[in-house]
């Protein structure tokens, strides 16, 4: 997946991502300063694509790539010439969607004689929280929590990753997700239940921490169950009280297991990221631990969270910084796990 | 693209009697362990849709599937990622329609093509999705028992097609 290449810093970045549902093209100046940040969700889009954009948005990469990319590239008033890379999500994800971003990075990588940079998807929500502090000391101990993922890595070098823990079942958001549908709440479930949680008493329902003592992986379909049964039974207790039961049972896990990795690997600092990264108990929980500890702690700004292309961006600028570069050959991997070997790169 | 359409699908070769059957869980390890005595029984091309409330087991029984046919990676659910890939004897294909409309969505993400191919597929909340079903597709639905069971749960095999009956056969016989 990577190649030597003598290390550089591109002063303008293209980013691509198209592992899951959205589309997104960012360009980063200087591995820093965000230029452009387009997400498909969230932008209106009628004049160029000429529809609605799904809420599965995963068919419509094809047809919003080039009209994203188009207007990248005038928000940050540059031409397609000004480019001196382009990172792009290789994995893990659907491979369709995958596979379209890494043609197109490819073509143009090759058409305008640039670098290219596969990115792991889970390395990019990594980097996101990096764009807030680019100067963490390591090892940095980083949970990764989002819809499709839930994971604990320790980071001993840039690059270079070590999986110390993962969901066994649901990841925690979409244990947040499926718990609003359950109430009536609608999609994305995280914010919802986070503003009902804020009038609840987090006290009022003990829902069980599964496995909270007992190694690094988290299991949260045992409480999204245990939830969904409250529900049906005659002591019911009102909306708030339970979201913010759930919300408290989901943060105490996390949590918990972030701050005893952290002791137990001896981290120098700890970072939170992905899409439940966005939630505020879990920020608070998380920066109140890492100062007990006297870690610095940075989370990613709001509405870097869920999946953008700036990180994507981030994260080549970062590897493209140290001599990581990918091959014109680069391939989607849909499996791609967080890991790279020491001996590729520089 | 176009969905395919009726006419491109074989012909549904009927049991003659065709039946369901139904067996009762009472922790999710049981459920699990099901999954792990149908495995053996399943050949390349076979489909399994399941149905169920959340939280009734789904993904518990595609994690016992998984495992015994020596998939290495832990199972976890596709909700998001909407489909997962796992390698063992044959290779098994995660499907999730939870968070999908219709049998369009799928469609789209070029679900057809592992769909009653060379390995299983394994589709939850197949029921927004049943026109994507060839007719050899063996239904798994996960019921609850009642609120004074909470980890009980009823699992009902059933399928019109020949294919269908002969696993549920095979699982009833099963020691």
């Amino acid at each position: 997946m990577y190649i030597a290449h003598p290390p550089f810093k591109p002063r303008y970045i293209l980013g691509l991502e198209s592992s899951c549902d959205e589309t997104s093209v960012a360009i980063l100046a200087d591995g820093e300063r965000v230029l452009a940040n387009l997400i498909s969700s969230q932008i209106p889009l009628h004049s160029r694509y000429g529809g609605v954009v799904p809420e599965v948005a995963c068919r419509a990469h094809l047809e919003v790539l080039n009209p994203l990319l188009a207007e990248a590239l005038e928000r940050a008033q540059i031409g397609f010439h000004d480019l001196e890379a382009v990172a792009v999500t290789c994995g893990p994800g659907l491979v369709g969607a995958v596979l379209l971003g890494v043609a197109v990075a490819k073509t143009l990588a090759g058409t305008l004689d640039i670098p290219l940079i596969g990115v792991n998807h889970m390395e990019g929500h990594l980097f996101s929280a990096l764009l807030e502090d680019r100067c963490l000391p390591l090892p940095l101990l980083c949970l990764l929590v989002s819809g499709g993922h839930t994971l604990l890595c320790l980071v001993e070098r840039w690059g270079e990753y070590r999986v110390l823990g993962s969901t066994r079942d649901d990841a925690a958001g979409e244990a947040f997700d499926k718990v609003s549908k359950a109430l009536g709440l609608g999609y994305p479930g995280g914010p919802k239940i986070q503003e009902l949680a804020q009038k609840g008493d987090p006290q009022a329902v003990r829902f069980s921490r599964p496995m909270l003592n007992e190694g690094f992986d988290f299991s949260f379909s045992g409480l999204k169950t245990a939830v969904l049964l409250h529900l049906q039974s005659p002591q019911r207790v009102s909306d708030p009280d339970l979201c913010a039961s759930f919300q408290e049972a989901v943060v105490d896990v996390l949590a918990t297991k972030a701050l005893r990795a952290a002791r137990q690997f001896g981290v120098k600092s700890l970072a939170l990221a992905g899409g439940v990264a966005a939630n505020k108990a879990l920020r608070q929980r998380l920066a109140a631990g890492a100062q007990r500890l006297n870690l610095p702690f940075v989370c990613p700004q709001l509405d870097l969270c869920t999946d953008n292309a700036v990180m994507i961006a981030k994260a080549g600028w970062e590897l493209a910084s140290r001599g990581w570069v990918s091959p014109l050959t680069l391939d989607a991997k849909p499996n791609l796990e967080l890991a790279r070997s020491p001996e590729a790169g520089a | 693209m176009s969905e395919p359409t009726p006419q491109d699908q074989p012909q549904l070769e009927l049991a003659p009697s065709a039946r369901s059957w139904s067996v009762l869980t009472s922790s999710p390890q049981e459920t699990e362990a099901w999954g792990g005595r149908l495995a053996p029984l399943l050949e390349a091309g076979d489909v399994l849709a399941f149905r169920g409330d959340l939280g009734a087991g789904k993904t518990t029984l595609v994690r016992g599937l998984a495992r015994a046919l020596g998939a290495k990676e832990s199972v976890s659910s596709p909700t998001f990622v909407l489909m997962h890939i796992y390698e063992g004897r044959l290779p098994l294909y995660h499907f999730d329609a939870y968070r999908l409309h219709d049998s369009s969505d799928l469609y789209n993400i070029g679900a057809e093509e592992y769909i009653g191919t060379e390995g299983i597929a394994c589709l939850e909340w197949s029921e927004r999705v049943e026109s994507l079903l060839p007719p050899q597709t063996l239904y798994l639905e996960l019921s609850y028992l009642s609120p004074q069971e909470p980890q009980g749960r009823r699992l009902t095999f059933s399928g019109p097609s020949a294919r269908a009956q002969a696993l549920i056969e095979e699982l009833r016989h099963d020691p």
